[in-house]
């Protein structure tokens, strides 16, 4: 069977095996950005904007995302996730960086629908994604910092 | 924030926080990590692991597996040549025995190996593992480490196992030394306190697991591009294991996702290299979440008890510890991790003449322990640093003036350094820098020490409570780690920077850019780094004990003493100049008479204009360290404790470090936050758990509970810069130091607010709950 959605912007059709998960359709085609961390939508490792919600690409089916528009953190190019990555590296966010497309994801999607959020609301947005390196403290600042910037702009 | 002791103005490119070399790469999402790389008419390879604690395998049939289609091999002790040797990534000869097979007729914890089958697809392999037919005899498992040195099983019987320090009593490792003599010490000492602590099984959970890819190249050499923090380790065993020559074989290491000493360890790569080996084919192989709980590695569960004998005025007079550590199914690390225990630990307070340690590693039928961030130090600083809080409160005094009247100074030294190294005798080291003052001072200060007294808890329902723990760690591992660097210049002036060092998320690369460009007075981005690959870099231990900033660090500045020696003379032979007065600066070379940008003379160096003079500049360097300058740190915590629930609420967490020179700012800060969230993790909610025939119960990140967001208090490091004179630009370490803290100040907080005594992590709401019940 097949899958026809819109990937990064371009429309796309996948073949896909039923019972295949999204994160591994996505994986076998090229974008690789999207990580396995647990299979099990606990780490966020996999996330995706699935119609502009972050979602656990690995807990979705292939099949369930018909005709849906789902960016991976390739395909994030505006304003918005320019800022995002430069002050996640200006603020020393990343480290291995393997959490991070998922966390940018999460980022970008929180930023989008709440462009002033508290600390509280960035730490609730983050919740599902386990980062081991960071401690968290220098992405939230990041995400702080970047709400900062494209409020003043 | 940066609390700067030292004038470190006269940096240019080290002592900033620049972006990290590679961080573009990874916020575009490329393809950078071992699992990325797709490989044409690959195979994709699983497990099968024993589901049961201790067992001897009569039988095993794989007949209807070799049907499934789409298996191509299967491996098992049976088709497998059986070399003893040591999972360990540790320099050679390694201190852990060689009790480990590729397989074994023998499984010893529920998770070991017992086949492993090579497919075209998932499907294929899964199907092919079900379809394999194993009968097991079963044997006594031993779960409880107190019981496993009386016990009539043996888990190591077999004979041709080498290193082990009592198979019979299933002892793999001991370490017994004593300075002056402890136990008359603590009898005529005037105050003496003990503690006993226990620690659990903790995992690394770096989020990616473990993956390795194996394949022979055009030349038939085997390649293996893994996950790991040791290549060149990974490329001698395999060698040992495979029994080809290392010549033969070249171990990648693209980026790596989190690893903290798990991947310190040969846990794949054995397994994929004997597919490709077979088939001739890309073999790739990955652990599953479960399977990285259960079959990779771990952290040794320990009990360790302290006694400190002092004066009434607090000045210790005699320290001995004594530990159990539960070293699992295998003895990778049980020798050196139980070392650290008290060589990490010990020299911090040298006011004590007379010391003992004593310890031992035993094996269990339970799954492996192995390298992890801390190294054996977080489970020897619980026991210290209560032990401290005890003797403060027994002799009246505050805990952060019983700290400095005891602990090691600049200029001083310990007889611990020498007497116990890694898993054998260590080196005679000075502290040359030391600003744990100054550190607890900061601390103090940031998180109001002083008038901890009369803060109120939120309502009447909680305590509040403060504790203190302090620490040091090391710098590499002297004489026994070997970095090496190498430096090439470019036609444009830039220059290619390749180092065995091994950056698995840290940001080494970077921080050893930092110091090539600092001493070659050009740009960071003048720097191209490359690490690590056996092929093209040369050899580095690896990324372990702190030591990559450190040893690695001083390998890249005689790199770049080196090469910046060797333009200077092109240029001065060139120019006839004395190379006395050429300099190289803002990437330009300047002489007395002639300045020229070193892009203008390095196209030169390899143009006709030099006729026969032109050459390609480049210079290595070889650092094996002589000492291991510990950084020095601060743990300050601040919570409340429901005392109708037991929930421990963290609310500051103050980190003061001396790490030396931070190179990178930012990334010693991130070093330091992310140990301290992993130590608090460790402290309050994670734990392995088993079921009494040894299954592991909560292996996903559902129930095996590592802190996210809303799990961390505010948290705030200060680094409390010194400048180590062996240091490569004055800097130490500061990888591991970090996760020391949690255990020890949260439990010393905990006293401070309840008054009951937390030995036993994580400290759960049930714990505290109970124990404010008593």
């Amino acid at each position: 069977m097949n899958l026809e959605a819109t990937i990064n912007g371009e429309e796309l059709t996948l073949e896909i095996e039923p019972g295949e998960v999204l994160l591994d359709v996505l994986r076998r085609n090229g974008f690789k950005s999207v990580k396995e961390g647990c299979k099990t939508g606990d780490c966020g490792a996999c996330m995706v904007l699935v119609d502009g919600s972050a979602m656990t690409s690995c807990t979705l089916f292939a099949a369930q995302v018909q005709g849906a528009n789902i960016k991976t953190v390739e395909g994030l190019d505006d304003e918005l996730a320019g800022s995002l990555r430069e002050n996640f590296l200006d603020k020393g966010a990343v480290q291995c960086g393997f959490c991070i497309p998922g966390v940018l994801v999460s980022a970008y999607s929180l930023l989008s629908s709440n462009p002033d959020p508290t600390e509280e609301e960035i730490k609730a947005a983050l919740d599902g994604n386990l980062c081991r390196c960071t401690g968290y403290v220098k992405q939230i600042e990041a995400i702080k910092e970047t709400a900062e910037e494209l409020g003043d702009s | 924030m940066v609390e700067n002791s030292e004038d470190n103005s006269g940096f240019d490119v080290v002592n900033r926080s620049l972006q990290r070399v590679d961080g573009k790469a990874l916020v575009n999402g490329k393809p950078v990590f071992a699992g990325d790389f797709d490989y044409p008419d690959g195979l994709v390879a699983g497990l099968l692991e024993s589901p049961k604690a201790h067992a001897e395998i009569t039988d095993i049939d794989t007949s209807e597996a070799e049907k499934v289609e789409g298996v191509v091999s299967v491996i098992h002790h049976g088709n497998v040549p059986r070399v003893p040797h040591t999972t360990a990534g540790q320099g050679y000869p390694e201190p852990s025995p060689y009790d480990a097979y590729v397989f074994d007729k023998k499984v010893r914890f529920v998770g070991d190996r017992v086949a492993a089958v090579a497919g075209e697809t998932r499907e294929a392999v899964e199907k092919g593992l079900e379809k394999i037919n194993v009968e097991y005899r079963e044997l006594e498992p031993i779960l409880d480490p107190e019981e496993s040195a009386g016990s009539e099983t043996t888990i190591h019987d077999e004979e041709d196992s080498t290193g082990i320090y009592d198979p019979e009593r299933n002892i793999a490792a001991n370490v017994d030394i004593e300075v002056g003599d402890p136990e008359a010490a603590l009898g005529s000492s005037d105050v003496v306190v003990s503690e006993k602590i226990r620690t659990q099984f903790a995992q690394h959970a770096p989020i990616e697991p473990h993956v390795s890819t194996a394949y022979m190249d055009e030349n038939d050499r085997l390649v293996v591009r893994t996950s790991t923090q040791v290549p060149f380790h990974v490329r001698r065993i395999l060698s040992q294991i495979l029994d080809i020559p290392i010549g033969r074989i070249r171990v990648v290491k693209p980026r790596v996702g989190g690893a903290f000493g798990v991947k310190q360890e040969l846990l794949l790569e054995d397994l994929v290299s004997v597919f490709a080996l077979r088939t001739g084919r890309p073999v790739t192989m990955q652990y599953s979440r479960e399977e990285e709980f259960i079959s990779s590695r771990n952290r040794h569960p320990m009990e360790v008890e302290v006694k400190l004998g002092a004066t009434n005025e607090g000045k210790l007079e005699a320290i001995t510890m004594e530990a159990l550590s539960n070293t699992g199914a295998y003895g990778a690390h049980s020798l050196t991790v139980l070392s650290n225990v008290g060589s990490k630990t010990l020299p911090l307070y040298n006011e004590a003449p007379d010391v003992h340690f004593l310890g031992n590693a035993v094996y269990t039928n339970l799954p492996v322990p192995g390298a992890y961030r801390g190294y054996g130090a977080p489970q020897g600083y619980f026991s210290l640093e209560r032990a401290m809080d005890t003797l403060a409160e027994a002799v009246g005094k505050d805990p952060i003036e019983i700290r400095k009247l005891n602990h090691i100074r600049e200029g001083e030294t310990s007889p611990i350094f020498e007497k116990l190294g890694e898993g054998k005798e260590g080196t005679v080291q000075y502290i040359n820098s030391c600003e744990l003052d100054r550190c607890m001072d900061i601390g103090a200060e940031a998180i109001d020490w002083d008038n901890r007294g009369g803060k109120e808890p939120k309502d009447e329902n909680r305590a509040k409570g403060f504790g203190l723990a302090v620490n040091m760690q090391g710098s590499g591992i002297p004489l026994v780690d070997l970095a090496g660097a190498r430096l090439k210049l470019n036609e444009d002036g830039s220059f290619n920077l390749y180092v065995g060092a091994t950056d698995i998320g840290t940001g080494s690369d970077t921080v050893l850019s930092q110091m090539a460009a600092e001493n070659l007075g050009v740009e960071l981005d003048d720097i191209i780094v490359y690490s690590s690959d056996t092929d093209f870099t040369p050899f580095d231990s690896g990324a372990y004990a702190s030591s990559t900033t450190y040893v690695s660090g001083n390998a890249v500045r005689k790199a770049s003493d080196k090469i910046k020696e060797k333009i200077i003379d092109a240029f001065a032979e060139r120019y006839e100049e004395d190379p006395e007065e050429v300099s190289l600066e803002n990437g330009q070379i300047i002489g007395r008479d002639t300045k020229k940008e070193l892009a203008e003379f390095a196209l030169a160096l390899t143009s006709g204009e030099m006729e026969a003079n032109q050459q390609q500049i480049e210079a290595s360097a070889s650092e094996v360290p002589e000492e291991s300058p510990p950084p020095f740190a601060a743990h300050f915590v601040e919570l409340e404790v429901d005392k109708r629930t037991g929930e421990i609420e963290l609310q500051k967490y103050v980190s003061a470090v001396d790490c030396g020179t931070a190179i990178n700012p930012n990334l010693a800060e991130g070093q330091m936050e992310g140990a301290i969230v992993n130590g608090i993790g460790y402290a309050l909610t994670e734990e392995m758990e088993f079921t009494g025939d040894g299954r592991m119960t909560n292996p996903s990140f559902f129930d095996y509970k590592i802190p996210n967001t809303e799990d961390i208090p505010d948290i705030e490091v200060i680094l409390v810069e010194s400048s180590e004179p062996t240091g490569p630009m004055g800097a130490k370490s500061v990888g591991e130091i970090g996760i020391n803290g949690a255990i020890p100040a949260i439990s010393n907080a905990v006293r401070d607010a309840v008054g009951i005594q937390l030995k036993n992590p994580p400290f759960t709401p049930e714990k505290v709950w109970e124990k404010l019940k008593d």
